[in-house]
């Protein structure tokens, strides 16, 4: 049993939720697109380009050396945070879609030929489809994906047919980002190693919100992205089990990522994680990225989790109340995540008149074409909640729904 | 030359001042919206659609027996249909060329420029350019 998170004072730390928007205090419901930052974040990175900026690595230096001891330390934070076994089975990314593009274009085109089969599911981000689709066209293989039932949970015995067609590859999200679902990552992974596929898992809407330990759930991959779990943008990361990153060759080559280079020669390449990190990697928001995962851990994740599925709960009930809602994703144990249409009204209009009072939703089809497809709809309205959000703001936001479709309609 | 279509957008500034707040402007634009004829669903082709990321836009453009240009326009979203309206309203029935080079101000005075962005991706900062292509096109007809 988790402690319950005070929001109240969780909230001090977060300094732009003190800012208006419209000329109403903002009410920041987007975390599933991207969370705020707490103070503790912003100002590591503010330490670091003030105190001990320089490239990591190989510097001799006062200032290199101490900015590669919080770099690599930054490493180790994230292996302890997510279960795995050693640090050099995180590698650094540009982001989570990054990291998806290095399995895809190393692991991928090492070892996807004609006629195999790629199976992600329908609930997937554009992020885990698309590199999949152009890794298919570039090999002759093909795409399938595991459907999804009504209320947004996986379709299970779909999942059963698909693997009779014996994947390479078994790419799906842990957490969905539109629907909430909460996919059981551990049965999944076995299910489908068992039937001779390496496994993906994307974690960028889990490891906010959950306890993650890779090494339980048995995955080959997983990949997430810094600045959906109260870090910095313009990083991700990669963890691979290491017997799989280092049989994978190098996708990008550049400097960091070399062991001799030599024109005549040949050049050979680093070991892991560096094989896989060339050229100057984003230093500030590595170590940014592990306080953020230290401040998670701070606050209790467990804590995190309860409080926000108790907001989705709420919204959930108030908006019920509203003729002609719709929720799009209903499923058990559903992430703090509320995603619905109403009749007669568009996802643009009411996230425009939320936006007029202050609260910032996300409306469209969140890079979840796929889903928006399956459920014959535009797009939704999204709403998704954080460590720091209240239950007054979920109030506000209700009230602001119904305001919205009353002047939509009338 | 122009002095209709600075008339018109001066009217619509006017109009929007005596708003004291967001939802009373939107109030307005969502009453526009729903004042607009629109599209006939038969007339909702693709050739008439502009996409949107968000919404969904609708233009047709016709030459009338003076010569100026006619436009129906058409969203499934009401507030992009709303401007939509004040487009149509703004640049309906003028010459070809004053469409194709017209300074279309009044929408950031009245404070509603960030639905043109092209980041809003609501398919109305395309439907005005497609509005004065149809002016070069229909000048360059003749």
């Amino acid at each position: 049993m988790s402690t319950a998170l005070d929001a109240a004072s969780v909230r001090l730390q977060f300094p732009i939720l003190n800012r208006d928007v419209n000329g109403k205090p903002l009410v920041y419901l987007d975390h599933a697109a991207s969370s705020q930052k707490p103070i503790a974040v912003i100002e590591a990175q503010r330490e670091y380009l003030m105190h001990y900026h320089a490239n990591v690595h190989r510097g001799v230096h006062a200032l290199s050396q101490q900015a590669t001891d919080a770099f690599e330390n930054a490493r180790g934070t994230v292996q302890r945070h997510i279960g795995a076994a050693e640090p050099c089975e995180v590698i650094w990314t540009a982001g989570a879609t990054d990291a998806i593009n290095l399995v895809v274009q190393s692991w991928g085109r090492q070892n996807i030929e004609a006629g195999d089969v790629i199976l992600i599911t329908r609930m997937e981000h554009h992020a885990n489809i698309v590199p999949w689709q152009m890794l298919a066209k570039e090999k002759g293989a093909r795409v399938e994906a595991v459907d999804v039932l009504e209320d947004g949970s996986l379709d299970l015995d779909h999942f059963e047919e698909q693997l009779k067609l014996h994947p390479k590859v078994f790419a799906f999200t842990h957490v969905s980002n539109t629907l909430g679902t909460v996919n059981d990552a551990q049965a999944l992974t076995q299910r489908a190693q068992a039937a001779g596929a390496t496994v993906l898992i994307d974690g960028c809407q889990s490891v906010p919100h959950m306890r993650i330990d890779v090494q339980a759930l048995g995955c080959d991959f997983y990949v997430f992205s810094g600045h959906k779990v109260y870090g910095p943008t313009g990083l991700g990361v990669l963890y691979g089990k290491r017997k799989v990153l280092e049989a994978m060759p190098p996708w990008r080559g550049g400097g960091e990522m070399i062991d001799v280079v030599s024109i005549d020669n040949g050049t050979t390449y680093a070991g892991l994680p560096h094989k896989f990190e060339a050229g100057t990697p984003h230093i500030s928001g590595a170590i940014a990225l592990g306080v953020a995962l230290t401040w998670i851990d701070g606050v209790g994740v467990e804590s995190i989790m309860d409080h926000e599925t108790m907001l989705a709960a709420h919204a959930r009930k108030g908006l019920s109340s509203i003729e002609g809602m719709r929720f799009i994703g209903t499923a058990p144990g559903a992430a703090g995540v509320v995603s619905f249409v109403v009749d007669a009204t568009h996802p643009y209009d009411i996230g425009t008149l939320l936006d007029s009072q202050g609260v910032a939703v996300r409306t469209g089809h969140h890079c979840t074409q796929p889903l928006m497809e399956r459920y014959g709809v535009p797009g939704t309205v999204r709403a998704s909640f954080g460590a720091y959000n209240t239950l007054q703001e979920v109030d506000t936001f209700v009230a602001g729904t119904v305001r919205a479709v009353r002047m939509l309609r009338d | 030359m122009n002095d209709t279509l600075q008339q018109r957008q001066n009217e619509i500034v006017e109009e929007f001042e005596f708003f004291e707040d967001w939802m009373e402007k939107y109030e307005h634009v969502i009453e526009l919206g729903k004042e607009l004829d629109g599209l006939a669903e038969e007339h909702k082709l693709d050739e008439n659609l502009i996409r949107g990321c968000q919404s969904r836009v609708w233009l047709a453009a016709s030459k009338d027996a003076e010569g100026n240009v006619q436009f129906q326009a058409d969203s499934d979203a009401i507030i992009t249909k709303g401007l939509a309206a004040l487009m149509v309203r703004v640049l309906g029935g003028l010459p070809p060329a004053e469409i194709a080079q017209a300074d279309l101000w009044f929408i950031s005075k009245i404070g509603l420029d960030s639905h043109l962005s092209p980041t809003r991706a609501n398919g109305l900062q395309s439907m005005v350019t497609q509005m004065k292509h149809y002016g070069i096109a229909f000048q360059a007809a003749g």
